[in-house]
């Protein structure tokens, strides 16, 4: 029953059965009618053949029964008798009485009038005299398993000559003298029917069938592969595959359903990360508040008593320098926890003017046994005349030492080269300046957290093409060409980008894209000017005249480059995520990110190129100003 | 009468407890403990304290909750706070409800000595007060300021920078002045964090904590030669420094204004 079901309930064979049904019922129908319409020219066949025969047997009898030569009749009846297809062929007389006959022993019988060669004329008890052909023809079995005869009859009606004919057999007052019966054996017209039939049931059968496989190929190709490839898919995420992509789309409905399930699961991957990201970054949070809150009580104890025990021992100068360290390092303890919870509370940084090269040279102090441990060479490269920067000193140097770590890990044990390098360089504002927001003529915000691109939150925009409408996210590196489409986009058709919030558009009728001719996007950056650029998205053509006109700006770049194991490349672009680790139970993951935050914060950049078994390097700009 | 008993200590962990006793001790003063805060009002009903230190993560009844209690039984004694969870939200949370003092841990001796003097001191200058006794006269900052506690102000100038002082009853407490550190100017000030060093004649380094945060534009340059300034004139030549303030809206909330000390 189950299996049953399991069958009958799959949409292909449910579509075949429909479809067979539908076929069988036309073909059935066509057929019978085909059939039916066939015998029945056949059989006015036969009947004009068998009418056209009597004809000819009465006008050929004629002038014998003029002169009533019966022996003559009797012969002529005979010999068209033999004729295989004819049964028999009679004349009857007024009162029923065979006269002639084709089988003799017949001659001489009277036939009731309600006998079925009589009932077409008889039927009312009053002779007819006159009837049209198709009433004079019957149809009859002798025996229920006889073939079936046709009958056709023919009255011989009184003429002048019958009556004044010299053997005067015939008086004047009568109508109808007699009637020719002749019957023809429908054997083979009947045989022909069967065939006929039989080849149409024939074709019926092989038609169905073939249609069956045709439709069962083609759903099975166009429905059953497709839907078992979702089916699969929607399983595969039930069981937290997010990742789980479906593969060779078609380009109908059921492939623009795929296309739609993978955007949804490609959207559901993010969100759910975002919402895994924040409840880890809460729970984190709230983990190192109270660890901080645990670990501050004891360290109380350890600086009241170590304190206590400095004054108790200003007499003891070997004994002092111990103490001393123990009531520094119980300080920087403090820090330490100050920090954790900083960091739950996500402090701003503390900005004051530092030097780059002491934060380097603090930091490296604070690695130097692990660079021995590991048989580090270290080479610095620091720039002398390096200017002075704004920025948190404590946070900057949490950036290097965490980048000195990372660098000292992946090089392992066996020992490398450890590369540190400060310089000053000038960069133009196009692919590194970041759109940090960006509103319509209405001031709503474009600015989209939900979808990163680079890391940093891109700025969505409606877009409409080709009756096509859904959403791109413009890459908010100014400069950088990395937009994501939401929809199928032809860039050779019309386009409008509008605001997704009230539908504003954004396109400037007055100007063209320099490169390209098209239409141009227009935004307004809240207290920095106006973005323009190419809205066929043709080319990468952006203009943004507020930080064009700053000129190039100067940072101070810090390299730090190591001979370790490098990073595969399809790690590269994960690694500044949060909770991205490598180390296993060793890392939080949070180190990059947590860095990629203070670099944000000083409105810099942090890059990485990385080979594998060759190294990797660190690219850290911090601007002057 | 001299074996009094002058400090209650409330905390949940002994470690805590006997460190600060053992500072307390040192310094002269006798102490009591315990561990939670209902023992602690049973103690205060029954005996005199001249200054307590409450702990705020306490079990049952937290330290916010003990304040509030005390002021719902009109008990005035003063308390000081302190907390391992030492977050800026908690320390002026701390000082708008009630508390004259914040420490946050782990504290050193010698912070938790300034703040235990000063705390003895401004008990008994509110109990003279209370006796009516004009030896003592505590000038009462301007109806316009802000304060944060007791120790800190800050007023609104017209420019929108904002200056901050230490209040009378602040300088009050402390012994006379010998030194002041300021902060250099572009330095960002947070509020509740410690702002000012002063060096005091007994010994003591006590520090003021900043009543907002932002940037400073300029230190009083005149206090460093002229520490008396600031008991002279607290509130006007006294002041300490002008900031241009970075989240002065949010902070004023849980700031008290000088004008509610006037009833």
């Amino acid at each position: 029953m189950i299996l049953v079901r399991k069958i009958f309930g799959k949409i292909s064979l449910k579509l075949i059965g429909v479809v067979s049904v539908t076929v069988i019922l036309i073909i059935g129908v066509y057929s019978y009618f085909n059939v039916t319409s066939q015998s029945d020219v056949l059989l006015a066949e036969v009947e004009r053949h068998a009418n056209q025969l009597s004809e000819s047997v009465k006008n050929s009898t004629r002038y014998v029964m003029l002169l009533n030569q019966r022996d003559h009749i009797q012969e002529m009846i005979n010999r068209i008798g033999k004729d295989p297809a004819i049964d028999n062929v009679r004349i009857l007389n007024k009162e029923g009485e065979i006269i002639y006959s084709a089988h003799p022993e017949d001659i001489g019988k009277m036939l009731d009038k309600q006998a079925e060669s009589c009932y077409a004329c008889h039927a009312e008890n009053k002779a007819l005299e006159k009837l049209p052909i198709r009433q004079r023809t019957r149809i009859f079995k002798t025996h229920s398993d006889s073939s079936r005869i046709l009958g056709i009859i023919n009255p011989i009606y009184n003429e002048k000559s019958c009556y004044l004919a010299d053997c005067h057999a015939h008086s004047e007052n009568a109508k109808v003298l007699g009637v020719l019966d002749i019957t023809i054996s429908l054997t083979e017209v009947d045989e022909q029917i069967k065939q006929n039939e039989i080849r149409e049931i024939l074709f019926a059968v092989i038609a169905i069938t073939a249609i069956g496989f045709i439709i069962g190929f083609f759903v099975k190709r166009w429905v059953d592969h497709p839907v078992r490839e979702l089916v699969n898919a929607t399983d595969q995420v039930a069981a937290g595959n997010l990742n789980y992509i479906i593969k060779n789309l078609s380009t109908d409905e059921l492939g623009t359903l795929g296309k739609s399930f993978n955007n949804m699961i490609k959207k559901l991957d993010e969100t759910s990360q975002q919402l895994y990201q924040s409840t880890k970054m809460a729970s984190l949070g709230q983990l190192a508040a109270g660890v901080a809150h645990e670990i501050n009580n004891p360290l109380t104890g350890v600086l009241t008593y170590s304190s206590f025990l400095l004054k108790r021992t200003k007499d003891n100068p070997q004994m002092q320098e111990d103490l001393n360290v123990i009531v520094r390092e119980t300080l920087r303890s403090r820090e330490i926890v100050k920090g954790l919870l900083d960091f739950a509370r996500q402090s701003t940084p503390k900005k004051s003017s530092i030097d780059v090269n002491d934060i380097i040279n603090h930091a490296i102090a604070v690695v130097n046994n692990q660079l021995k441990l590991n048989k580090v060479n270290l080479v610095k490269e620091l720039d002398p005349s390096l200017p002075k920067i704004t920025a948190d000193a404590n946070q900057i140097q949490q950036v290097f030492l965490n980048l000195f770590v990372n660098g000292i890990d992946a090089i392992g044990q066996n020992g490398g080269t450890l590369i540190v390098k400060t310089s000053q360089i000038s960069l133009s504002p196009r692919g590194i300046t970041q759109i940090k927001s960006a509103v319509c003529a209405k001031t709503h915000s474009l600015i989209d957290a939900e979808h990163k691109i680079g890391g940093m939150p891109s700025l969505r925009m409606k877009i409409k093409s080709n009756g096509n409408e859904g959403f791109v996210n413009i890459d908010p590196v100014y400069g950088s060409y990395r937009h994501y489409f939401g929809i199928a986009y032809d860039k050779n058709s019309s386009v409008n980008l509008a605001c997704p919030v009230c539908d504003i558009s954004f396109l400037d009728k007055n100007s063209k894209c320099p490169k390209c001719g098209g239409p141009i996007y227009k935004f307004q950056i809240p207290n920095q000017g106006f973005l323009e650029g190419c809205a066929s998205f043709k080319d990468d053509w952006q203009k943004w005249d507020f930080v064009d006109r700053a000129g190039e700006k100067k940072f101070v770049e810090i390299n730090v480059t190591d001979s370790g194991c490098g990073i595969p490349p399809e790690n590269l672009n994960k690694i500044f995520e949060p909770f991205f680790t490598t180390k296993g139970q060793r890392g939080t993951g949070l180190g990059l990110s947590v860095i990629w935050g203070i670099i944000d914060n000083h409105n810099g950049s942090i890059t990485v190129e990385s080979k594998v078994g060759i190294g990797t390097t660190f690219s850290v700009r911090l601007p002057q100003q | 009468m001299k074996e009094q008993t002058n400090i209650l200590i409330i905390d949940d962990e002994e470690v805590v407890i006997s460190s600060i006793s053992k500072i307390a001790t040192l310094e002269g003063y006798s102490v009591d403990s315990v561990l939670d805060a209902f023992s602690a009002l049973q103690k205060i009903s029954s005996s005199k304290y001249n200054l307590i230190i409450c702990d705020i993560m306490l079990p049952g009844m937290d330290g916010f909750q003990f304040l509030a209690e005390l002021e719902s039984k009109r008990i005035d004694t003063p308390v000081i706070m302190t907390t391992g969870y030492s977050t800026i939200e908690n320390a002026v949370k701390s000082l708008y409800t009630g508390a004259i003092e914040f420490i946050p841990k782990p504290f050193t001796v010698d912070e938790m000595i300034s703040v235990i003097s000063r705390g003895i001191k401004y008990s008994s200058i509110m109990k003279l007060r209370k006796s009516n006794d004009d030896s003592i006269l505590l000038v009462p900052c301007p109806a316009k300021y802000y304060r944060l506690g007791y120790s800190g102000w800050m007023n609104k100038d017209n420019d929108g920078s904002v200056l901050i002082g230490a209040t009378d009853s602040f300088i009050k407490t402390i012994d006379q002045i010998k030194k002041i550190e300021l902060l250099s100017t572009n330095e960002k000030l947070t509020q509740a964090t410690p702002a000012v060093k002063f060096e005091t004649e007994d010994g003591l380094v006590h520090q003021l904590y900043s009543v907002i945060s932002g940037i400073i534009i300029a230190g009083n340059e005149r206090l460093i030669n002229e520490p008396e300034l600031l008991e002279k004139d607290p509130y006007f030549d006294g002041w300490i420094y002008r900031i241009v303030p970075t989240e002065l809206e949010y902070e004023m909330k849980l700031l008290i204004p000088c004008s509610s000390d006037r009833s």
